[in-house]
């Protein structure tokens, strides 16, 4: 039986108690939203992007603490990456959150590895990277309120 | 009479295990309930002995199978005080029994000007449906609202009043609110409805394997229950019509067992129950819900229904001193059924269910099938602990106590 612990890292509870970039970003030329239903958890991922590049990255929502900071941590992954290099960088947060590997470089997306152990909550931890991926999908246009 | 509920653990075989290294704390029981050994049993000696198809058959086997479905069903009916066994149709569960009456009674009476009046706190069980005929009829869906910040003024008695038009042709209301734990008024809400001519249909999921449920004393025109919240298999559910009622309805579903007659052009049906139950219905576990009467009789619904209230009322009261807890429904030291649903400021319920689970503490976290109330009280997720009648106060204590850890380890004490 996995220890709590190793699902809650240090990192994990950190992001969730004061998480990174939420909120909606004014400035956001690309917007998608993603939820569970069976839990009611949601996320919307606001995404600048900067020529082909991603420039900023926002989200809001409300969910569990592993959606929140896989949410929040994801926002200081993608920050600079190309749509290729962030669907990369998702396929190496899916292989750790499913399998507990370990990620190829070091990086805060290692905390994630303890979900593995709990399946029910895997769809926690990737809410936000479908959402950002779907946003990455779409043509800039400006954010309707 | 006091039943000791000390030992009925022992019956529910089930129980007998360890989760996370602890031993098992099931407080999902307005989910599903566990079953009995001897319901268990009932189950597997009509598959080892007496196996076969119903109504049909003039060999032995057929003849055992159709008695014994029969038999539960005529227990049913004595169970729920209905005046003939025929006002008995066997379902899946609540929610087919509320759609045959949507489907089958909406379909044939409800047209554009007409009003199916709901609450607030139904199940998604007993709105989906009538959200599907009212669109499809052209009829208005209106609702009762809850009153309250925690909803703990329960239903709006007024607004019932105001709303109850004679434009309403029909009424579904719940017995025991899955996500509160109120108990509404229903014979009351029943007269009421009657009064301006409407039909009402009580949804009595989380009351019939726990209170005492007597259709001719609350005045129902339907009732409709749910075999596994009460300690029978799943896949058997119950649908009470008044047999004025269900003789004027047509077939919701044709196929076997359900014709008086067929030609190629057309075909008669046979009176109720069997009209409404087209196919080999699920002989077995209707043979398990006789079993699980037997056994609920043997404990006694009075005394089972106080039991689990009383837990309930030990937990809520304990749960209330902690930080940044919110409780929905009664407030502590209020009467509420066997259930209590509360959420915390600093930690979301999955991360309360998981941590629970750890502890061997079953509970459910969600929006417990009734977003739109969920969403009125502005949270997207609760935790619920709902009581049955092999817990005792020790799995109280082991609640409040998983429950204080985790709010350490987040620390938000």
């Amino acid at each position: 039986m996995s220890d709590l612990t190793d699902l809650y890292q240090a990192v994990i509870l950190a992001h969730n108690k004061r998480p990174r970039n939420r909120g909606k970003l004014p400035t956001a030329t690309r917007v998608a939203s993603g939820d569970n239903p069976t839990c009611g958890d949601n996320c919307t991922v606001y995404l600048c992007m900067d020529g082909e590049k991603i420039g900023a990255v926002s989200f809001e929502g409300s969910g569990c603490a592993i959606s929140q900071a896989s949410a929040s941590l994801m926002t200081t992954q993608l920050v600079g990456k190309s749509p290729a290099e962030a669907e990369s960088t998702f396929a190496e947060f899916k292989d750790i959150v499913t399998t507990g590997g370990e990620p190829e470089a070091f990086s805060e997306i290692a905390a994630f590895a303890g979900v593995h152990a709990f399946p029910a909550r895997i769809k926690c931890a990737t809410l936000a990277w479908h959402a950002a991926l779907d946003a990455l999908k779409q043509p800039d246009r400006p954010i309707d309120d | 009479m006091t039943h000791d509920f000390s030992n009925l653990r022992v019956d529910f075989p089930v129980l007998d295990q360890h989760v996370g290294g602890h031993p098992l704390v099931y407080l999902d029981n307005a989910a599903t309930t566990h079953k009995p050994r001897s319901v268990i049993d009932a189950v597997a000696r009509f598959y080892e002995r007496d196996n076969s198809n119903v109504h049909r058959g003039l060999h032995a086997l057929s003849m055992r199978a159709t008695d014994g479905y029969e038999a539960a069903r005529a227990r049913t009916a004595k169970f729920i005080n209905a005046a003939d066994p025929a006002e008995i149709v066997f379902t899946r569960g609540t929610s087919e029994s509320v759609n045959l009456v949507a489907q089958s009674w909406g379909a044939a009476n409800l047209k554009p000007g007409d009003v199916v009046l709901c609450t607030e706190m139904e199940h998604h069980s007993n709105l989906v449906p009538w959200q599907l005929i009212t669109a499809r009829t052209g009829a208005t869906l209106r609702y009762v609202p809850v009153v309250g910040d925690d909803a703990e003024g329960g239903l709006d008695l007024e607004a019932v009043d105001r709303l109850l038009t004679p434009e309403v042709k029909l009424f579904a209301f719940t017995h025991i609110s899955n996500t509160l734990g109120v108990t509404n008024p229903v014979k009351e809400l029943c007269a009421k409805a009657r009064a301006v001519g409407a039909i009402s249909v009580i949804d009595a999921a989380q009351s019939a394997g726990h209170e005492m449920v007597d259709v001719q004393d609350m005045g129902c025109d339907f009732l409709a229950f749910s075999g596994h919240k009460m300690a029978a298999p799943t896949g058997i559910g119950v649908l009470y019509g008044r047999r004025e009622l269900l003789d004027t309805m047509p077939p919701w579903q044709g196929g076997g067992g359900m014709i008086a007659n067929v030609e190629y052009a057309a075909s008669t049906w046979k009176p109720a129950p069997e009209r409404f139950e087209a196919g080999t219905p699920n002989v077995a576990d209707a043979i398990g819900l006789h079993a699980a009467i037997d056994y609920l009789d043997s404990v006694g619904r009075p005394a089972l229904g106080a039991h689990e209230s009383e837990l309930a009322q030990m937990a809520c009261s304990a749960l209330s001193e902690l930080p940044g807890i919110r409780i929905l429904g009664p407030r502590p030291g209020s009467a509420r059924a066997g259930m209590v649903n509360f959420a915390f400021r600093d930690v979301h319920a999955h991360d309360v269910v998981t941590f629970a689970d750890q502890d061997g503490v079953a509970l459910r976290g969600g929006h417990h099938c009734n977003q739109p109330l969920m969403r009125k009280l502005g949270l997207p997720s609760t935790i619920r602990a709902s009581f049955y009648l092999y817990n005792t106060p020790a799995d109280v204590h082991a609640l409040v106590a998983s429950m204080r850890k985790i709010l350490k380890f987040f620390g938000a004490e």
